[in-house]
């Protein structure tokens, strides 16, 4: 007599197991990993309909819709790993259109061989993300690609947002005059992914910038200032952004070097390594443009939330044919600051 | 930023601005140039020319070490690359080559180029790999020689018989000499001296430059305000008639420099008899290749690969900027054909190259003409 349960199915090894090729095959045991893992963690109604995508309600407004993929590599670095940078990323790109992100969808490709105590580390660090922020994800799918044919682990996510109406925010807004408003330090994220990699150990700490920025984003729509664009300055940094924001604009700018904020650990590994932190990404920053008039009241709102507290002034808009982003030096002599030539430190995000 | 931040002070910048223009003199111009890519970089980053009259005129030099090598020898490594592990410094990545390729362009095409931040990075590769070639592109001048030496030597002690050196490094006074002896060449008044360099060599080694050639050479550090003092300080010597070798650099620079890393590096190098630099072409004694003992890791040996010149595209002014006599924009594809993203010339390429520096940096002074 056998005293197996007739419906007993053996849970995943989340302790010494690994993704198989069998896991993304669709068949049982796709469907076990998607059920003890994936739905498990990330829980909510719309993934439970079981379904091949997910029925939503009416949004009221203009939808926004947005789509990221996370390559990063090491998957996890000091303040965050690849799942939660996938759902602060795409968060990041919705709201900064001025939309409330109200959901995300979420793909995963899985390397063969990959520790599920690792892939459950990231799903549940996206779960949190996912549910800190209030933004469910609802619908996804799993691939895997057999050994060396990717990186562990590759994540893509989509958000959906709603629009409010009167809300327009676009990077050809910029006028000459606005101000340029940033929320904080910059290159925290890039510095904390290249601390980890080739053996580059910092005594001191440095720590990812990454997180969702749509609760900033809110209060600073709230505050009813004439906000024009607003970007989130990740690869590429805060040159590459302020350099794409000016071309749409069809515009130039000229910075202050001395109000740009940069953690000392950060400027100091920066110089180390020969790279500037205006090129180095971030994950938990914006830049804003708005009328000259409302950029106290706007800086006074984005100072009291806490993922902006050292935001300031850095520059302003100014009428240039060429569209060239310039700064004075500390030094008091001026420069461009162009955009990125090449690739300064692959696979960031 | 601690032992930073002092040496980038604005308002010391404005006083050694206001020394500068108060002692040169109105009626004569100030020719000076700028040896060191870090130099050029720095003055460029930092805005430093708009502190200077405009009498008072820097002039970029070659020593950049990405822009004075020959297409020549990028094709060697591409042609290893498609043989061995190539490892190599980010900046020679993206130097143009033959059949518009490039390192970066090879790498894409299935070469095995690897970027390493170190020698010890490529040594690390050979020891992982030994079923594999490994080559470390070694490249620059006196400052990144040492580290080589240091590698080479650890390999024959390891007996690690999968690592070699495609040897590329080149000598500072070498190039200053040549500069100075071409006929065609541009008028200097005085030399703003390496620094890294001169922490290895020393000051001494400049002093024919001040001697034999007039010319007065002051070391500075790669801060703004080391650039701006030995600005202040060769205009001081040109304005007495003198014509010395003076340090800005005390903190970092002496008489002999660092003796143990010379030691070393003679230990493991020789110099060539000749070697051709892109801009300055065929200059004797400027180059090092490993000694007899060391064969062994000398990939241009254990490969068989010969050096082949290739000049340079003939729309490309390289050669007359690394010599000083053109300024970037006035080459005619500068910012055009030519970009930091599409180099033709290895000037635009690395950050230090004196087109890389004025096109990320400077080109706004063209468009208010």
């Amino acid at each position: 007599m056998t005293t197996v349960k007739p419906n007993y199915v053996r849970p995943l090894d989340f302790k010494h197991g690994r993704v198989d090729m069998s896991h993304g095959s669709g068949g049982r045991a796709m469907a076990q990993l998607i059920r003890e893992l994936f739905a498990a963690a990330f829980d909510n109604a719309y993934l439970a309909q079981g379904n091949d995508g997910a029925i939503l309600p009416a949004a009221n407004g203009r939808l926004v819709i947005s789509t990221d993929a996370h390559v990063v590599s090491p998957l996890f670095f000091p303040g965050g790993d690849i799942g939660c940078l996938s759902v602060h990323g795409t968060i990041n790109d919705v709201a900064v259109m001025g939309a409330t992100p109200l959901y995300l969808s979420a793909s995963f490709i899985l390397e063969e061989g990959f520790p599920l105590a690792d892939l459950k580390r990231i799903v549940e660090s996206m779960a949190r993300a996912a549910r800190e922020a209030g933004v469910p994800i609802v619908t996804g799918d799993t691939k895997v690609v057999q050994q060396g044919k990717g990186d562990g682990v590759f994540i893509s996510t989509t958000g959906v947002g709603v629009l409010p109406g009167g809300v327009e925010l676009s990077g050809d807004r910029a006028q000459p005059g606005d101000c340029i408003l940033l929320s904080g330090t910059i290159g925290d994220h890039g510095m904390a992914i290249l601390s980890q990699r080739e053996g580059l150990e910092f005594s001191a700490p440095i720590v990812s910038d990454t997180a969702a920025l749509h609760g900033l984003i809110a209060a600073m729509l709230d505050s009813g200032a004439a906000l024009r664009v607003l970007r989130d300055p990740t690869r590429g940094g805060l040159a590459t952004t302020l350099n794409e924001i000016a071309k749409q604009s069809g515009v130039g700018m000229m910075l202050d070097e001395a109000a740009i904020k940069v953690n000392p650990p950060i400027e100091a590994a920066c110089e180390f390594l020969g790279l500037d932190p205006l090129y180095v990404a971030n994950e938990g920053k914006l830049v804003a443009i708005c009328a000259p008039k409302d950029a106290e009241r706007l800086l006074a709102v984005m100072r009291a939330h806490p993922l902006a507290h050292e935001a300031g002034v850095i520059g302003e808009v100014v009428a240039d044919t060429h569209g060239f982003v310039q700064m004075t030096t500390k030094l008091g002599g001026r420069r461009v600051v162009d955009w990125l030539a090449g690739e300064q430190l692959p696979r960031i995000c | 930023m601690k032992y930073v931040d002092e040496f980038r002070d604005s308002g010391l910048a404005r006083n050694i601005a206001a020394n500068i223009a108060r002692e040169a003199n109105p009626r004569r111009t100030y020719r000076l140039m700028e040896f060191c890519g870090g130099h050029t970089h720095a003055i460029s980053r930092y805005g430093i020319a708009d502190l200077l009259p405009r009498n008072v005129q820097m002039i970029h030099g070659p020593g950049c070490p990405v822009c004075v090598l020959p297409i020549g020898r990028i094709d060697q490594a591409i042609r290893l690359a498609r043989e061995v592990i190539l490892c190599t410094y980010a900046d020679t990545m993206r130097v143009p080559a033959s059949d518009h390729l490039s390192l970066m362009r090879a790498k894409a095409g299935g070469a095995d180029v690897r970027m390493v931040y170190s020698t010890q990075g490529a040594l690390k590769l050979a020891r992982e790999h030994p079923q594999r070639e490994v080559v470390f592109l070694a490249i620059g001048f006196e400052t990144t020689t040492p580290p080589t030496a240091v590698a080479v030597r650890q390999a024959a002690n390891e007996g690690l018989q999968n690592f070699s050196i495609l040897c590329n490094h080149v000598l500072t006074p070498a190039a200053m000499h040549a500069i100075l002896l071409d006929d065609t060449g541009v008028n200097l008044d005085g030399f703003v001296g390496p620094a890294h360099v001169s922490t290895v060599i020393g000051s001494r080694p400049y002093e024919p430059f001040a001697n034999d050639y007039a010319k007065p050479v002051v070391i500075a550090g790669f801060e703004p305000l080391d650039v701006m003092q030995a600005i202040l300080m060769l205009v001081r010597q040109i304005n007495e008639g003198r014509a010395e070798v003076e340090n800005e650099f005390t903190r970092a620079v002496t008489l002999d420099g660092n003796l143990k890393a010379q030691k070393l590096v003679s230990e493991v190098f020789e110099l060539r008899d000749s070697f051709e630099w892109r801009g300055l072409g065929s200059v004797p004694h400027s180059a090092l290749k490993l000694r007899e003992a060391y064969t062994a890791f000398d990939a241009e040996r254990k490969f068989g690969i010969g050096y082949t010149a290739v000049p340079d595209n003939k729309a490309c002014e390289c050669a007359a900027i690394l010599r000083g006599q053109k300024r970037p924009q006035e080459c005619k594809i500068f910012g055009t054909v030519c970009t930091p993203e599409n180099p033709v010339g290895s000037c635009m390429v690395s950050s230090e190259g004196a087109c890389a520096a004025h096109y990320s940096y400077g080109r706004f002074r063209e468009a208010a003409w």
